[in-house]
Formats: structure tokens, C-alpha cells, sequence
């Protein structure tokens, strides 16, 4: 057991450096341009600032690390190693507060854990990863099949009720997804299930219907239990820009949303907005997407992704 | 998914148009708040830089220092610039080679490219009258050839039968073969998500490309997309080569930075967007309007073009011919009410308004949805006949009686009756001057006679079912676009707070506090 999860470390870390290799890459290089030894003047600290907008942090949070790394440096010689371990530095510290594990409370039973986000987020694909994950960790897991507006949503996650062997609870497409969540929480109740995982449709952060009945969807699930749901996870795709901010703040507001899941860091995306996320919203990050299989949904940590961001370790 | 964009450059340009004269410092001051804008709505560093720098030469060129209204100048050109990055002239699927004509769809997972295919599948199907047969390339995601199988059985569009075990390019060896011998006039191939880094899969999308001989690539990239669009569509572009784009998500909040970054590198021109979550929601794609909406000058020609395939044109006529009388009764009201939903809602109509941004915000905050519009209709429908003709004799069992059937309060039967007078009154008066139903909201819009008469909507009805786009904006059209910032001729007229051009007092639309 503890050999596999040996194995498989380098592996994850190997995977969310070479997803970020680019972003990396790009900033290692940019950087390396103009810092083979230079003074540090306004003009570096503007570079730095372009470098750091490029991989979406965002204006705020781009400045005030480029000034961060201008304090106390001012027109002394640096070296492009240096700036990549300051703004590593800078970077992990805004992220190591939020890098947080689920913790699956064990005395809700069961733990009810909710899955929004906008379309193609990537939450029926997550939901699959989770059901897996549980299911090795020996937790008896049901799926409900709430996105019932995309055609062949219920499919995609029976498939993967399949695979890891936990039972489906779906309706029809089409039907009310409100009223599929009262069924799966009370057939996940009366079968003592460890954790009932809830999809829901994808939907724009600025649609009030679909919005509306989010909430909807919370509230019915509050009258079969009223602490549920205990774990409301907002999935966003790591090639999301500025419109991260504007998604956390609205499925908060509706969904009281307790923590955050990046997924696709495996492509040229930087994921860079969960710095900017970080610093403003303070929610936690659970899990890293990495990849399509299984394996590749992992604990996120503040660390290993600064510096992957800042490019100070190829992670081999 | 422009307005936050246009809010922001709309502030940042409308305290540029009311300088009487410009320095220097004034336009460098603001660039760089146009910078910062564009880049907080993921406009990608590398495009800002460019358009900055162009808007700059040219806002400090002796033209506009010169010019009696200098502000309004650097207006235009940052309004030419942005046409200039989004390219200049609208360009359509191209459906010109030897049927079936092959259409390939390429993209990150989750951008939506099933859905589009199926949009597009539609689109091709009902408005251009040809044969579609869709295919999904996509052997990875579970479910994933099910999801575009439904999608076809519910538009009634024909799909390529799934075989198991057979590879992609298999499956578009096998659709192309099914089309020619099937007679179909186009095969859209949907192919599986793919990351740019990962060199099989991309290797893939060349082999399929390859098999296939697609007359479009297609690129459906999500409107929502931060500064990665760039890489994402220059590494299609090369490893796969495009022929278009299409954008997702245009409805959502996103501030459509993608939309300039991936036109900019690439030069590939931005053919469709997505703009709602149902399978007719496709609209081709406009630079100079999208420049207008950018801009916060709203985007007319779009709500007539809307208007001119939703409106019934004998009715529009009709109604228009008793508002000149000045008889508008609630069964007129009716049909209003449901042309309204019928062009997409409330939520559909507003993002074409000029200088409707801000009020969108609160009209969401009053959760005003389109189910006001359907109780609406639900109380006119409560009504006897004659009481729809005669609203004046409803007094207070009439009243009950139809709140109940309506299954509303009569307070809200009295809103509407208000909101009929209101509108009735109003359009009285503009039924007194000449043109048609859209006449009302021209005029409140300060655009004099520049919208369509019944006639011109025919007109237009007509050169839309020959597949034709509307011509460009007729040039009498926004006279703001032409002067700078819109001043937002009527739609604050009347008691400085807006109200919605051509609707009357629709209840909690104007009078919003």
C-alpha cells in the first residue's frame, strides 16, 4: 500500500509540472530574457508584473507581487533564479491558507457533497474521479444524477457508477433535478450510504432561472437533512479567466459553495486565477485535475503549484 | 458577455468625451486605464499592447487635437481599432464545394462542441435547407456519441449509427462514405476534447483532418477562456489548421476577451457564437456590432435582424394599423408579450439595448424573468373577450375573477392594466407619426425614422429565408455610433432614469429604484 502511493506521487507531481510546464516554461524563460544578472528597475518590475497577467493572476494580485519582489531590491543586481523564488515564494504564500484536503466527516451519514459549476467545468468527469477515490478509501458511495438538462448526462455518470460500483440514482432528462436530489438523499439515507455525491447541470453564473433553481436544489436537499449539503464543490476549468471571480461570488452567493476543484491543468492553461481566488475569496482548493484517468485528480498543494507557476523546479 | 467590458470603457471614455481639449497626458492616462480593462476581461497581454499602442499613434495624430470634439474622436478610434482586432466584415460558414461538404469540429473538452455541432446541425438544416449528417468522433468520454445521438433524434437530424471499437478516423472515413451514398448536402464530425500538449490526440485531429478533407475546422472555444486562448488557438491553428472559430458561452458574464486574443493571433476569422443553452441559440458573428456592444452602444441592427425572423410580419402589421387608430387593445397586448418571449426573453432583448449594462444588473436584482411575461399572458388569457377589448369595464369581481383563473393576486391583474394604459398612451402618440410597430422604439431611441416599417421587416424576412445576412448598419441608423459615446438619446429622456425604449411602463423596468 505505502509502495503505490509512493509511486504514485512523482507521478502526480510530474503531471501537474508538465501541465504547467508551459505556464512555467513561459515564465522561466520570460524571466531568464532580461534577468541574467540586471539591476532591478521599474522596467523589470514591469516585465514581471506582464509575466504574471500572462498566466491569469490577474491585475491585482500581478502588481502587488512584482512590487513585492521590487521591496528591498531596488537597484541591486538579481539574478532570474532569484526572481523566480521570490515570486514562488509570494505565489505560495497567498495559496498555502486555502490548500485544505475534503475532510469527510464521518458521523453525517452521508456526507452529502454537492457538484456545481458552469458547463464543461468538468463536474460529471470529477464526480467519477471522487466516486473512485471513496470507493478505494472503503466508503460506500451513491451517485445522483442531477444534471438531467444535458442529453446524455445520465448516461455519462451511470457509466461511472460502473465503473466504481456505486449505485446511480437517476431520473429522466428533462425532469425536475430539485426533486431527483429529495430521492437520492433519502435512498442514500435508508441505505446507509458513507457519501452521496450530487451532479448538477452546468450553468452560467449570470442566469437567474438556472441560478434560482440551484437554489431550489439546495433547499430540498436541507428538508431531508438540514446540515446537508456538507461539502458544496465549485469545479473550474484551469483555462478560465477574470470570469472566476464573477463565478465564485454567484454560485457562492446561491449555493453557500465550501471549496473549489481545478480541473484540465494538464493543458497549456495556467491556472493561474486561483492565486487571484485565493486572495480574495479565501476559499479552500481540494483536488487538482491532472488528467483523464482516475489517479489524476489530486490533493492540492500550495508548494508544489507555486512553484510549478514560477517555474524554480522541473519537479523530476 | 460584453458588459462589463463596456461599462468600464464606457466610464473610461465617457470622462474622455467631455473634455473640451486633449493633452497628451490625457490620452497616455487613459490608455492605460483601457488597459487595465481590456486586460481584466482577458484580453491577452500581448493584443492589449498592440491595440494600446495603435489607439495612441493615432489619438495623438494632430486629427483629433484639431478636431472640436476630441474626446469623441479617440472614441472612434478605439471603436475602429476594436472592429479593425475583431476583423472587419462578418464571414459565414463557407458551403461552397462538392456535397457532402465536410465540417470538422476541434477544442478543449468541455468547450462545447457537441452542442454546437448540434446548433449548427439545426441551423444548416431548417435556415439553409440542406441535408445534415452528424457524426461524433468522440470514442473517450463515456457517453459521449449517445449525447450527440440524442440531440439528433430530438431535431429530427440524422446521426451517424455508432459501431463500437472502431477509431476516429474510422468513424470519418465511415460518415463521409455514409454521406455521399446517403445524398447528404454536409457531415458535421464532432470530434473528442483534446488538450494541446497531449501530441497523440493532436496527431489524431490531423489524421481525422487528413481522412476527411474538411471544408471548415472549426475551433469552438469558450468566450470564457483567460490568457490561454492565445496559445490554445495558435497551436490548433498549427498543429490542425482552422479555417473559423466558433465562441461558447457569448450569454454568460465573461467580458469576451478571448473573442479579441484569438482573432489577433490567429487571423482566423470568428464565424459563430453560442448565446444560450437551447439548440437554436447560434448567431453568426459581427465585428462592428460586437464593437458597438463592446462600447456600450447596444447592438440594433441584431434586435431588428431578431426581430425580423421571430415578428409575424401580417400581425406586426396589423397591430400597427390599429395603434395608429389608437386602438390598442389587451389581445394586441397579448400578442406583444408573446412576440417578446418568442425573440428570446427579456434577458435576450436587453443585451441588444444600447446602454442597457448597467440596467441589466438591477433588472436581475429585481428578478424579473421571463416568467413575468407568461403570467402576463396568463391574466390577458383569464379575460372574456370582451372584457380584452374593453378593459374599462373590469372593475372589482371582473378583477377576482381573473386573478383567480390566472392563479395570480388581483394586484398584479392591476399592474398589468396599468402597464396597458401605459403603453396604449404612448402609443398613441407615436402612432400619430408614421412607421411601424418599431417605430415607437426608434423614436424613444432618438433614432428618428431609421427603424423598419412592417414592410422592410417583410422585406428583410424574405432576404433572410435566401440564407443572406442584413446588409451592414444602414447608415441612419445609430447617428451615436458615428458621433462618439452614445448619449443614450431617450432611453434617460424622460425623467433621468431609464426606461425601457418602446415597452411603456413595464412594471419594474423603468421605475426601478
Amino acid at each position: 500500500m505505502n509502495d503505490t502511493t509512493e509511486t504514485k506521487k512523482p507521478s502526480w507531481w510530474r503531471r501537474l509540472s508538465s501541465g504547467l510546464k508551459r505556464t512555467s516554461s513561459s515564465i522561466g524563460t520570460a524571466l531568464a530574457e532580461f534577468v541574467t544578472k540586471r539591476k532591478l528597475d521599474r522596467a523589470m518590475l514591469d516585465e514581471i508584473e506582464d509575466v504574471l497577467l500572462r498566466a491569469d493572476l490577474g491585475t491585482e494580485v500581478s502588481a502587488r507581487i512584482a512590487a513585492a519582489v521590487g521591496v528591498g531590491r531596488y537597484d541591486k543586481m538579481i539574478s532570474a533564479g532569484d526572481v523566480k523564488t521570490i515570486v514562488a515564494a509570494e505565489v505560495e504564500k497567498v495559496l498555502a491558507p486555502v490548500a485544505q484536503p475534503l475532510v469527510i466527516d464521518a458521523a453525517k451519514k452521508p456526507f452529502v457533497i454537492l457538484m456545481v459549476g458552469v458547463n464543461g467545468s468538468g463536474k460529471t468527469t470529477t464526480i467519477g474521479k471522487l466516486a473512485a477515490k471513496f470507493s478505494a478509501e472503503g466508503r460506500k458511495v451513491m451517485l445522483a444524477a442531477g444534471d438531467t438538462f444535458r442529453a446524455a448526462a445520465i448516461e455519462q455518470l451511470k457509466v461511472w457508477g460502473e465503473r466504481t460500483g456505486a449505485p446511480v440514482i437517476s431520473g429522466t432528462q428533462g425532469s425536475d433535478s430539485a426533486g431527483l436530489a429529495f430521492t437520492a438523499l433519502t435512498a442514500a439515507k435508508d441505505d446507509h450510504r458513507d457519501v452521496l455525491l450530487i451532479d448538477t447541470a452546468g450553468r452560467l453564473q449570470n442566469k437567474a432561472e438556472l441560478m434560482n433553481e440551484l437554489e431550489k436544489v439546495v433547499r430540498v436537499i436541507k428538508k431531508v437533512d438540514a446540515s446537508a449539503p456538507h461539502a458544496v464543490l465549485l469545479v473550474l476549468d484551469a483555462t478560465v479567466g477574470q470570469n472566476a471571480l464573477s463565478q465564485v461570488e454567484a454560485f457562492s452567493r446561491t449555493a453557500g459553495v465550501t471549496g473549489l476543484v481545478m480541473t484540465k491543468l494538464d493543458g497549456t492553461a495556467r491556472g493561474g486565477i486561483l492565486v487571484a481566488l485565493a486572495e480574495k475569496y479565501k476559499l479552500p482548493v481540494h483536488f487538482v485535475g491532472v488528467g483523464e484517468s482516475v489517479e489524476d485528480l489530486a490533493p492540492f498543494t500550495a508548494a508544489d503549484f507555486a512553484k510549478a507557476i514560477a517555474g524554480t523546479d522541473s519537479g523530476s | 458577455m460584453f458588459d462589463n467590458l463596456s461599462e468600464k470603457l464606457g466610464g473610461i471614455l465617457n470622462r474622455l468625451t467631455r473634455r473640451g481639449s486633449l493633452t497628451e497626458a490625457d490620452v497616455d492616462a487613459a490608455m492605460r486605464e483601457v488597459r487595465r480593462a481590456l486586460l481584466e476581461a482577458d484580453v491577452s497581454l500581448e493584443v492589449v499592447k498592440s491595440f494600446t499602442d495603435k489607439v495612441r499613434e493615432q489619438a495623438i495624430g494632430a486629427t483629433v487635437v484639431k478636431s472640436v470634439t476630441p474626446g469623441q474622436m479617440v472614441v472612434k478610434i478605439v471603436h475602429d481599432e476594436l472592429v479593425a482586432t475583431l476583423g472587419s466584415d462578418a464571414q459565414i460558414i463557407d458551403l461552397n464545394a462538392v456535397p457532402p461538404v465536410p465540417i470538422m469540429m476541434v477544442g478543449l473538452q468541455g468547450s462545447g462542441k457537441t452542442t454546437t455541432t448540434a446548433k449548427l446541425a439545426r441551423r444548416l438544416t431548417q435556415r439553409d435547407k440542406r441535408r445534415v449528417l452528424m457524426a461524433s468522433l468522440d470514442v473517450y468520454r463515456p457517453a459521449a456519441m449517445e449525447q450527440l445521438a440524442i440531440l439528433g433524434r430530438d431535431l429530427e437530424i440524422d446521426t451517424l449509427p455508432i459501431v463500437e471499437g472502431q477509431q476516429p478516423a474510422q468513424i470519418a472515413r465511415r460518415a463521409i462514405e455514409a454521406a455521399k451514398l446517403g445524398g447528404y448536402d454536409v457531415v458535421l464530425l464532432d470530434t473528442a476534447g483534446r488538450t494541446t500538449l497531449d501530441d497523440e490526440m493532436m496527431a489524431e485531429a490531423a489524421e481525422i483532418k487528413a481522412v476527411a478533407s474538411p471544408h471548415e475546422v472549426l475551433l469552438v472555444a469558450d468566450s470564457l477562456t483567460g490568457q490561454d486562448a492565445v496559445n490554445l488557438a495558435r497551436a490548433f491553428d498549427t498543429q490542425v489548421g482552422l479555417t473559423g472559430i466558433v465562441l461558447t458561452r457569448v450569454d454568460g458574464d465573461g467580458r469576451g476577451g478571448a473573442a479579441l486574443s484569438m482573432r489577433a493571433v490567429t487571423g482566423k476569422p470568428i464565424k459563430l457564437m453560442g448565446t444560450g443553452e437551447k439548440t437554436d441559440a447560434l448567431e453568426d458573428f459581427h465585428p462592428s456590432r460586437i464593437a458597438g456592444r463592446i462600447l456600450g452602444m447596444g447592438d440594433v441592427v441584431s434586435l431588428v435582424e431578431k426581430a425580423a425572423s421571430h415578428l409575424d410580419a401580417e400581425k406586426a402589421a396589423a397591430v400597427a394599423e390599429k395603434m395608429r387608430k389608437g386602438q390598442f387593445d389587451l389581445s394586441d397586448m397579448r400578442e406583444q408579450l408573446l412576440q417578446m418571449t418568442k425573440m428570446g426573453g427579456i434577458g435576450g432583448l436587453m443585451g441588444l439595448m444600447p446602454g442597457i449594462a448597467k440596467m441589466k444588473s438591477q433588472i436581475a436584482a429585481s428578478r424579473i424573468d421571463d416568467k413575468v411575461l407568461n403570467r402576463q399572458i396568463a391574466i390577458i388569457d383569464s379575460m372574456t373577450r370582451q372584457e380584452r377589448k374593453n378593459p374599462d369595464i373590469l372593475k372589482a369581481s371582473r378583477k377576482k375573477r381573473i386573478a383567480a383563473g390566472a392563479g395570480l393576486k388581483v394586484e398584479e391583474v392591476n399592474k398589468l392594466l396599468k402597464m396597458h394604459r401605459n403603453m396604449a398612451d404612448m402609443m398613441k402618440a407615436v402612432g400619430r407619426g408614421k412607421g411601424g410597430p418599431m417605430a415607437g422604439l426608434a423614436q424613444a431611441m432618438g433614432f428618428g425614422g431609421g427603424m423598419p416599417s412592417p414592410e422592410q421587416i417583410k422585406a428583410m424576412q424574405e432576404q433572410q429565408a435566401q440564407g443572406g445576412g442584413l446588409p451592414e448598419l444602414p447608415k441612419d441608423l445609430p447617428p451615436s455610433l458615428r458621433g462618439g459615446l452614445p448619449k443614450l438619446p431617450g432611453l434617460t429622456g424622460l425623467s433621468g432614469k431609464p426606461t425601457l425604449p418602446g415597452l411603456g411602463g413595464f412594471p419594474g423596468f423603468g421605475k426601478k429604484k
